[in-house]
This record gives structure tokens, C-alpha cells and sequence, in this order.
């Protein structure tokens, strides 16, 4: 069963088209993040679903009720914001309890809820103190809080951590994976983080000018994204591009730092009518040092040569810039197979791992 | 940019004589303000006590008399009515003018079509100086070719407004035209304040479900606290003030019924030669001052210290 449904959402401001044509659902107890770059319409999409925004056409659906034109209050929702919106001239107890005072919900039954969510979010000794005198993480639980307090059907979170500093950011999203675990309601998370939209979600839209790209899971999405959109925006160092040329039904070849062509043979043979000319997508997690005892592992694996620009060691693994052609491509290593600064390094490149994109149309082939 | 540059210190070694002046010049651009309000605010305050405890008349003169002039005062019934006229207007005038000022706020914040028109209207009033206020709502008010002439000329002949003319609510005009002045600005720092708002505060509260009157009251007005403080203290100093309204409005009348006390000090120090009286009369304003700020400091400090002790 789903909690949220939207087909064919559309907004716009005057002549400005900001969402064209959103088509999601979320089924109950899912945790659907929706993430793209700055201006791609998702917090827009989130603000109406939560009524903050007036639908151009289109339909959302909550449960199994259409709710365009339901006021915010009615739409059984609770909301987490970005800047928290806690109320300032509240105690944390105040802010939390508002809502419940609002829609009229007895004392006894309003202190029994602050007690519950209290103890849920460990905020018991801060329930006296003003929104103020909180730290950034405090508020960002307190923000929760508020929002657990009303039991709604639908979570909405707008980018609830870029407020936080890196460490506390980390923190706070295993806390809130497992609260969601924990209290497994329907969940929508706007971010532009694609970091916390893989960890966090059991299915990702992935926005970009104001449509979804791509709606998955975070394994499909990183896998066998749709488009190379999707395939540069999700993953840190982003995938690398490299223009290439069919020489066969299941060969191609790149231009390696020499300008000879290096061969590269496919995992698998590519759907006829594929162009010529193609975009080669490959992880950096995918680059690794060849050795025979890496081929005999994984068949698919295949070599060419590559000098090697530069080298970041980040401890855990150890990046390294590879000259291909006229263009650098990131490579991931382990840290004791990495390669060093002006060494010219054989690589193997895993090719059931590779994408295919059509350059013109940037769709996977 | 060479390398070598980097060696070089970014400033030359201060000589002593550069560093006085750096640490002399706050103090130097600092000092005359710094030492015109002392002399303006302390060394006239104290002078002005020490006149009204004199037998000063026409010059100030320094035999020691006590408390004589503050008994005089306090007997005389004009000081009284000026005195009580004050908190009266005060009262009614800050009260009112704050109240008709957040409501034209919160109706301008409502995003009405022409609302630069709106706050230039309602602004425009302070634009004008009390003494022009005064004159024109003085034709207003007066019976004989003001808008009691008006409506009695569309017909209803037996219509009456005339509150200049009648003592006992010649205070009430003084207090609408006061009113009419500066509700316009308490509105254009309410409508500050109302737009300073974090506008998630109110989709929030919007989603927990509290109605517009709600989210007023506890949510947007509760934050906005401090500029009704801002307002309040502007206010009452000018009521405090009031002389020039007073003087082109009503000059005091009928009678004695509209007397202020900076018109009462006026006329003691510079038209009746009384000048230890009116010194002791100015004394009384500072008191009337200092009944609202003494407590709102203490206020602000008691505040301060309970926020640092949760805090």
C-alpha cells in the first residue's frame, strides 16, 4: 500500500516552469529521499506536499486521499526543516506540545506524548531550556522531536543536516536511520547530499530541472544509473567520462595519453542500433592496478595504459589522477596498490561495472 | 609576486609615536560626544536639582530653600492637572497608537496589492512636525469651520463634535491627534519586524495546525517582542515631551484642562520669572521618566542574569 502518490506534478510561477511532470509514490514505512543539485525543484515538490505550496496540476496523493487543495493542518504530516523553525519564545517542552495545543489534545495526554518522544530523542534534560540555548544538533532533535510528537502518517524532512558540521552530520543521519527504523513511518527527505540519500533511503529520486531522473533503489541508482546525469551526480569522486569508439559488436577504444587507441573489450554486447560514437562511465572504485591474479578474479577486467598526474592519499584509500587522452580520470586504489606520482601504471578497468552512454541523448545504452 | 616578498614583515616596526595615536584616536573621536552628553545630560541634571532646591526668580540664584518649590508646585491645581494630564496621555497615546500600528501592520503583511502606497500613507503623518498636526487638526476640531461645520452643512444640523471646546475631553483630542501622528510608525517598525520573521516559523506552525490568530499571537508576535519594547520607549519619550502638539493644538485650554508639564516649565522659567519652580517641575518630568526606565533597566538586567544562568 502507498502513503504518497503524485502523478503528473507540475509547478510553475508565471511563464517559469519549476516542476514538470512529477510522477513518485512511496509505499508505507519506505524512506524515499529526493536529491539533485541546487534549484532542481526538490524542496519546491516537498513544500507541496506539504501543502506549502499550491499545486499548477497534477494530483498528490496522501493515503488514499487526494490532497491538492487540503490545508497543511489536514493533511496528517509532520515537517522538519532546514533552519528547524523551532518557535524562539518557547521552552523545547512549548515547542513540542504546540501542535497538540493547537488541535486541542488534553494535558495529560500532551505530557504523556513529550515524555514518550523525550526519552526517544534523549532530550529529557533540555525540555526547560529556549530554542537558543541549544546546541546545533540539540535543535536538530528537538526539530524531530516535534515532528514524531504528532504520530502523522507522512514524515517530510527539508535538508535537516546542512546545518550541522561535518562530524555531527554523520552522527546525526545513523541516529536518524535508525529512528526511522524504529518508528518505520512513511518517510520523504529532501537533499543535495548524495551521500545521506544512499544511506538513508530505501529508494532515491534523483531530481534535476524540476524532473525525476531516475526513481530507485540507492544500489540500482549507483549501478545502473539511467542517464549521465544521475551517473555524475551520484558518488564522490564522480564517475569518469570517457568518449570512446565502437570497433566491434562488443569492443571499443579510448584514446590513451600516447593518442594511440587502446581496445577495451565489453562485458557484454551492446543493443543494436547503439551509435558509434559512445560515453564510457566508470567508477573510480572500478580502476585498479592489473595484475594477472586481478583477471583470473574478475574476467571482466581489462588493461591499458595510463601515466599518473597526481596522488591523494585520504588514509582509508588513496585517489589517484590518470591522464587518458587529452583528460584526467579519477582512480580509487587501496592504499598499498597505489600508484605513485610520474609512474606510468597498467590499469584494469572493470567492465561489468562500466556504463554505456549515448552522448547525444546522455541516456544508458 | 616574488617569493621574496613574502620574507619582508607586513607592517614596518610602529614607532611609539604611531601606536599612541592608534590607540588615541578612538578616544579622540570618542571624546566630544562622550563629553557633550556628559555635560548635557549629567551636569545640567544636576544643576537643574540644585535650581529647583533654590529661591531662583527671573535669574538663577543660589539661596539653599529646601523642598519649598516642590510644595509649591504640588499646590498649585494647574501642576496637577498637567501631571495627571501626562500619564493620561501617555497611557492612551502609546497604548492606542502601538495598537493601531500593529493592526495596520499585520493588515499591510497580508501582502495587499499597493502596499508601498499603503506605507507611504500611513508614514506620511510623521513627515509632518507636531506644530503642523496641531494647526490643522485645531481647524479640524474646532466647531465653528471643522467637521462638525462639515456634517452639519451635508444635513444632519444637530450633529456635535467638538472635543476642544469642552474641557473634560480636550484631552482626548490632544490624544487621537497624537495617536493620528505616530501610529504610522510604530506600523512601519511593527511591519519590520512582522517581515523579519523566519518565514519557516509560520509554515511550521501552519503544519502543527494552529490557526492564523494563533500563529499571531503565540508564534510571530512573541518573537517580535523587543521592537514592541523599541516602540514603547521611542513613545514615551515623546509624549513626555509634548509641548509643540499641545501648544498649536489646544495652547493649554480650555482653561488649564490640556496643560502639559513642559508647557507648565515653560511658562514658570520663561514667562513668570519662576525659575527655581520650574526647575522643580523639570525634576518631576525626569521622575515621570524614571518610573518607566529605572524598572525596564532593571528588567533587562534581571534578564540577562536568569539567560546566563540556564544558558
Amino acid at each position: 500500500m502507498s502513503t504518497l502518490t503524485i502523478r503528473n506534478l507540475h509547478k510553475s510561477y508565471g511563464g517559469l516552469e519549476i516542476l514538470a511532470g512529477i510522477n513518485l509514490e512511496a509505499q508505507t514505512g519506505e524512506f524515499v529521499a529526493l536529491v539533485g543539485p541546487s534549484g532542481c525543484g526538490k524542496s519546491t515538490l516537498l513544500a507541496m506536499i506539504a501543502g506549502l505550496e499550491t499545486v499548477t496540476s497534477g494530483e498528490i496523493w496522501i493515503g488514499d486521499r487526494l490532497v491538492n487543495s487540503v490545508q497543511p493542518k489536514d493533511r496528517d504530516i509532520a515537517m522538519v526543516f532546514q533552519s528547524y523553525a523551532l518557535y524562539p519564545t518557547m521552552t523545547v517542552r512549548e515547542n513540542i506540545t504546540f501542535g497538540m495545543e493547537s488541535r486541542g489534545v488534553p494535558k495529560a495526554a500532551q505530557e504523556e506524548a513529550v515524555k514518550r518522544v523525550a526519552a526517544l530523542l534523549q532530550i529529557e534534560q533540555l525540555l526547560k531550556r529556549k530554542p537558543g540555548q541549544l546546541s546545533g544538533g540539540q535543535r536538530q532533535r528537538v526539530a524531530m522531536g516535534r515532528a514524531l510528537v504528532r504520530d502523522p502518517k507522512l514524515f517530510l524532512f527539508d535538508e535537516p543536516l546542512s546545518n550541522l558540521d561535518a562530524k555531527l552530520r554523520v552522527d546525526m543521519r545513523t541516529e536518524i536511520k535508525k529512528l526511522h527504523h524504529r518508528v518505520g513511518k512513511t518517510t520523504v527527505y529532501v537533499t543535495h547530499d548524495q551521500v545521506e540519500a544512499m544511506t538513508l533511503a530505501s529508494r532515491i529520486a534523483v531530481m534535476n530541472q524540476g524532473s525525476v531522473q531516475q526513481f530507485d533503489t540507492p544500489k540500482r541508482i549507483y549501478d545502473r544509473p539511467t542517464n549521465m546525469f544521475v551517473a555524475g551526480f551520484m558518488g564522490s569522486p564522480a564517475m569518469n567520462f570517457v568518449p570512446a569508439r565502437l570497433t566491434g559488436s562488443t569492443s571499443i577504444s579510448v584514446r590513451a595519453a600516447d593518442g594511440s587507441g587502446a581496445t577495451l573489450t565489453l562485458a557484454a554486447p551492446l543493443p543494436a542500433g547503439a551509435p558509434k560514437d559512445v560515453v564510457l562511465g566508470v567508477r573510480p572504485e572500478h580502476i585498479y592496478r592489473f595484475t594477472t591474479d586481478l583477471k583470473a578474479r574478475k574476467p571482466a577486467v581489462e588493461s591499458m595504459q595510463a601515466p599518473v598526474e597526481l596522488v591523494e592519499p585520504t588514509g582509508a584509500e588513496t585517489l589517484a589522477v590518470l591522464r587518458l587522452g587529452d583528460l584526467e580520470i579519477t582512480g580509487r586504489f587501496e592504499p598499498d596498490e597505489a600508484p605513485v606520482m610520474g609512474e606510468t601504471i597498467t590499469l584494469g578497468i572493470d567492465m561489468s561495472r562500466a556504463c554505456l552512454f549515448d552522448p547525444t541523448t546522455k541516456a544508458l545504452l | 609576486m616574488s617569493t621574496h616578498d613574502l620574507t619582508v614583515p607586513v607592517a614596518a616596526p610602529a614607532t611609539p609615536w604611531r601606536e599612541r595615536l592608534d590607540t588615541m584616536v578612538p578616544i579622540l573621536v570618542l571624546a566630544p560626544s562622550l563629553a557633550a552628553s556628559f555635560i548635557y545630560v549629567f551636569v545640567f541634571t544636576l544643576w537643574t536639582l540644585y535650581l529647583s532646591l533654590s529661591n531662583s526668580s527671573l535669574m538663577p540664584t543660589y539661596g539653599f530653600v529646601g523642598l519649598d518649590n516642590y510644595a509649591s508646585l504640588w499646590a498649585n491645581r494647574r501642576w496637577n492637572i498637567a501631571y495627571t494630564n501626562l500619564f493620561l496621555f501617555s497611557g492612551f497615546y502609546i497604548v492606542g497608537s502601538m495598537a493601531i500600528g500593529l493592526l495596520l501592520a499585520i493588515l499591510i503583511d497580508q501582502r495587499v496589492r499597493g502596499e508601498a502606497v499603503w506605507r507611504t500613507i500611513f508614514l506620511y503623518p510623521l513627515a509632518v512636525s507636531f506644530i503642523v498636526t496641531g494647526t490643522v487638526w485645531s481647524w479640524l476640531y474646532n466647531p465653528v469651520d471643522g467637521i462638525q461645520a462639515f456634517v452639519r452643512g451635508l444635513g444632519w444640523t444637530d450633529f456635535s463634535f467638538a472635543l476642544t471646546a469642552n474641557r473634560n475631553t480636550a484631552i482626548y483630542a490632544v490624544i487621537i491627534t497624537g495617536i493620528w501622528q505616530s501610529s504610522g510608525f510604530a506600523m512601519a517598525l511593527f511591519l519590520a519586524g512582522l517581515r523579519s520573521v523566519d518565514p519557516d516559523l509560520v509554515k511550521a506552525a501552519q503544519i502543527d495546525g494552529a490557526s492564523v490568530s494563533r500563529i499571531y499571537r503565540r508564534v510571530i508576535l512573541p518573537t517580535i517582542a523587543p521592537i514592541f519594547l523599541a516602540v514603547a520607549v521611542i513613545q514615551i519619550q515623546f509624549a513626555i515631551k509634548t509641548f509643540d502638539l499641545v501648544a498649536a493644538l489646544t495652547r493649554g485650554g480650555p482653561g488649564v484642562s490640556t496643560t502639559f508639564p513642559a508647557i507648565y516649565v515653560y511658562d514658570l522659567m520663561f514667562q513668570r520669572g519662576q525659575i527655581g519652580e520650574g526647575a522643580a517641575a523639570a525634576m518631576m518630568m525626569l521622575a515621570a521618566l524614571a518610573v518607566v526606565l529605572v524598572p525596564y533597566s532593571l528588567w533587562i538586567v534581571w534578564r540577562r542574569r536568569a539567560e546566563g544562568r540556564n544558558g
